[in-house]
């Protein structure tokens, strides 16, 4: 009987027939990115609020190997979050009722974001605000501190669902989310890119995607969680303490990859100005991010996959890699989006 | 409290392991899991806990189970080996119920802060509520070679659901055993026989590890005998690392104020008198008006 090896293997056997066959190993497939000028080695990223701010994922892998470290969204002042339960599991999936927990902007720079920057990474800040002046107040703290440098780039949280008003969140309204943008863009630089993460519970994606870009976004990040509901039926009431949550987890993955093909098929037809997307939902597997690329994202968030396999974020970008290679891409770019040209 | 140090402070050198399963049973209503993980049997403390995926590779049941660590075997024939107890009551401890020698189960720990050792050799009582006594065992083996008196309290709804009676009476002073129906031992709750218990002994620590009503009382009876209590919680977790914010429960920090803490990082292991039981109820824990952050009239 076998003691198992430590390492999780990729499928060796199979990855050794490609190498005879095609002489350039999978690690020579460039996986760098450029997202609005924010220069990234890979497309990996965590998942806000699936990784917290870094020093519990670095026991597991070296943060540094992702693109980005996406941080939980930060909000103006510290914030307890919800009452538990806060979590249901559901088919593929989870629901979550979090609340958007956080130390606040201030103790977030000073010791979150600063960490990160003694570690190397390169990081995706993510902010949320009740108001679109309370986004602004959160970008102006960031810019002004000390590991700034550090910032990759910002995403704009206006699609959390676990707020107060329950899913009506800036994200389901253009001229909301456009003003929510336009503010924050002003407050940073403009080498630092901005990305607007949308939510898919809305009639029209590319609608509300269309008025992120013209306020200023230079990005969109899609998708955050859908909002849902799970009922304890031995108690017969709401089984998270705040009623619904966010469902996420390869359950929502095909409304991501949706989400993400329209979006990129408007930039194509001309409906929208072409900026990168990242996406995001229920990636697992190195195919599952292929399919996200080969809709149109150039970057891929992991996120409740990392509750599962805490190395989730680096093992995912491995697999992609391995993958591009297989189907003789050199560039990871060169997949962006290239289902488009393959309909039937 | 001075005279209850840390033993081994927040988890380090955590692993994950593809471990192989090398033996289960069934003990009463649990089934009794050992896994070769090397690298955890060697740092895990008592306390501590691991944090198992089930289902394999394509599960649709994606969130780790998390389970006190029974016991840690380091050197064992197979290598440095980790015993879990679980009751299968949903499709993931079902799932790790069934299954059998050498099949793999992946393995995250050791998680969390482990039980606190007290420096002097002080009479101490563990009290486990159903299977939440897997953990104490080992605690009792380290407080006695410290020299500490151990008496053990098992309690459970029904004799079938009492853990390691058997076991206690080899690593304890003394053992009693309630259930509610009388099936084994007193009639009755653990609290029932408790405060006797500590008074006779005159501990100076009492552990517990259990369900949250059961932790509630120990921390009462503990604070009304002068005692400390220790106790390790039960929360519902989705990862077991610190990185989903479901597991949180109010507790007091060393500055008097309350915040919404992790217990699968901070805890499990929590002095019973810094938890805010009075935020409980009904399988609901609301978050106290006066944490950190608190929402405000109308909620966050």
């Amino acid at each position: 009987m076998g003691i198992f090896a430590t390492t999780r293997h990729t499928e060796q056997a199979h990855e050794a027939a490609t190498l005879q066959a095609e002489p350039p190993t999978s690690a020579a497939v460039d996986m760098s990115v450029d997202l609005a000028g924010a220069r990234l080695p890979s497309p990996m990223m965590t998942a806000s609020g699936c990784a917290a701010n870094g020093r519990e994922l670095a026991r597991f892998f070296d943060i540094t190997q992702l693109g980005a470290f996406v941080t939980k969204s930060v909000m103006a002042d510290p914030r307890s979050g919800r009452g538990t339960p806060r979590m249901a599991e559901t088919p593929s999936g989870m629901l979550n009722s979090i609340g958007l927990q956080g130390p606040g902007i201030t103790a977030f720079v000073e010791k979150d974001l600063a960490w990160l920057k003694q570690a190397g990474a390169r990081v995706l800040v993510s902010i949320a605000g009740n108001t679109s002046v309370e986004f602004a107040d959160v970008a102006g703290v960031l810019r002004d501190s000390d590991a700034f440098d550090a910032v990759a780039g910002v995403e704009v949280n206006i699609s959390c669902p676990n707020v107060a008003n329950r899913g009506l969140v800036f994200a389901c309204d253009p001229l909301a989310s456009a003003k929510v943008v336009a503010l924050v863009r002003e407050q940073l630089p403009r080498d630092v890119p901005i990305f607007a993460k949308l939510t898919p519970d809305v009639t029209d994606i590319v609608q509300v995607a269309q008025a992120c870009v013209k306020a200023g976004a230079d990005g969109l990040t899609m998708i955050n969680t859908l909002l849902g509901m799970v009922i304890d039926t031995d108690r017969l009431r709401p089984q998270v303490a705040g009623v619904t949550g966010g469902l996420s987890g390869p359950a929502v993955r095909p409304v991501a990859v949706r989400a993400v093909w329209q979006t990129r098929a408007a930039m194509r037809e001309g409906r929208l100005p072409t900026v990168p997307i990242i996406g995001v939902g229920g990636v697992r597997t190195g195919r599952d991010a292929l399919e996200l690329v080969a809709a149109g994202a150039s970057a891929v968030q992991v996120g409740t996959a990392t509750f599962n396999d805490p190395t989730a974020p680096v093992r995912v970008g491995r697999e992609l890699r391995d993958l591009l290679h297989e189907k003789g891409f050199d560039r990871l770019t060169d997949a962006v989006g290239v289902a488009h040209e393959r309909t039937a | 409290m001075s005279e209850a140090r840390r033993a081994g402070g927040a988890a380090v050198g955590v692993v994950q392991v593809t471990g192989e399963l090398i033996a289960t049973r069934r003990v009463g209503a649990y089934h009794h899991l050992t896994i070769v993980a090397p690298g955890l049997a060697e740092v895990a403390r008592p306390g501590q806990f691991v944090a198992l995926a089930v289902g394999g590779r394509t599960s649709a049941t994606l969130l780790r189970r998390c389970f006190s660590i029974h016991k840690v075997s380091p050197s064992g024939t197979y290598g440095g080996t980790v015993d879990v107890v679980i009751s299968p009551v949903g499709p993931g401890t079902e799932w790790l119920a069934r299954l059998r020698a050498h099949d793999e189960v992946d393995v995250v720990g050791p998680l969390g802060r482990p039980f606190p050792l007290p420096t002097e050799p002080l009479p101490c009582v563990l009290v486990g509520g159903g299977y939440g006594s897997a953990p104490l065992f080992w605690l009792a083996e380290a407080l006695r070679e410290r020299g500490c008196h151990v008496e053990m309290v098992l309690g459970a709804a029904t004799e079938q659901k009492l853990f390691g009676v058997v076991e206690a009476r080899r690593c304890a002073d003394g053992v009693t055993v309630t259930t509610d129906d009388g099936s084994a031992g007193t009639r009755g709750w653990v609290s029932d026989v408790l405060p006797d218990l500590v008074r006779r002994t005159g501990a100076g620590v009492v552990y517990g590890c259990g369900p949250m009503g059961m932790l509630k009382s120990v921390t009462d009876v503990a604070t009304a005998t002068g005692a400390v209590a220790q106790v390790a919680v039960e929360e519902s977790m989705a990862c077991g690392v610190g990185v989903c914010m479901t597991c949180v429960m109010p507790v007091r920090g060393n500055d008097g104020v309350t915040r919404m803490v992790r217990s699968c990082v901070e805890g499990p292991v929590f002095r019973g008198d810094r938890v805010r039981w009075d935020a409980f109820s009904d399988g609901v824990c609301r978050v106290p008006a006066d944490a950190v952050g608190a929402p405000r009239e109308g909620g966050h």
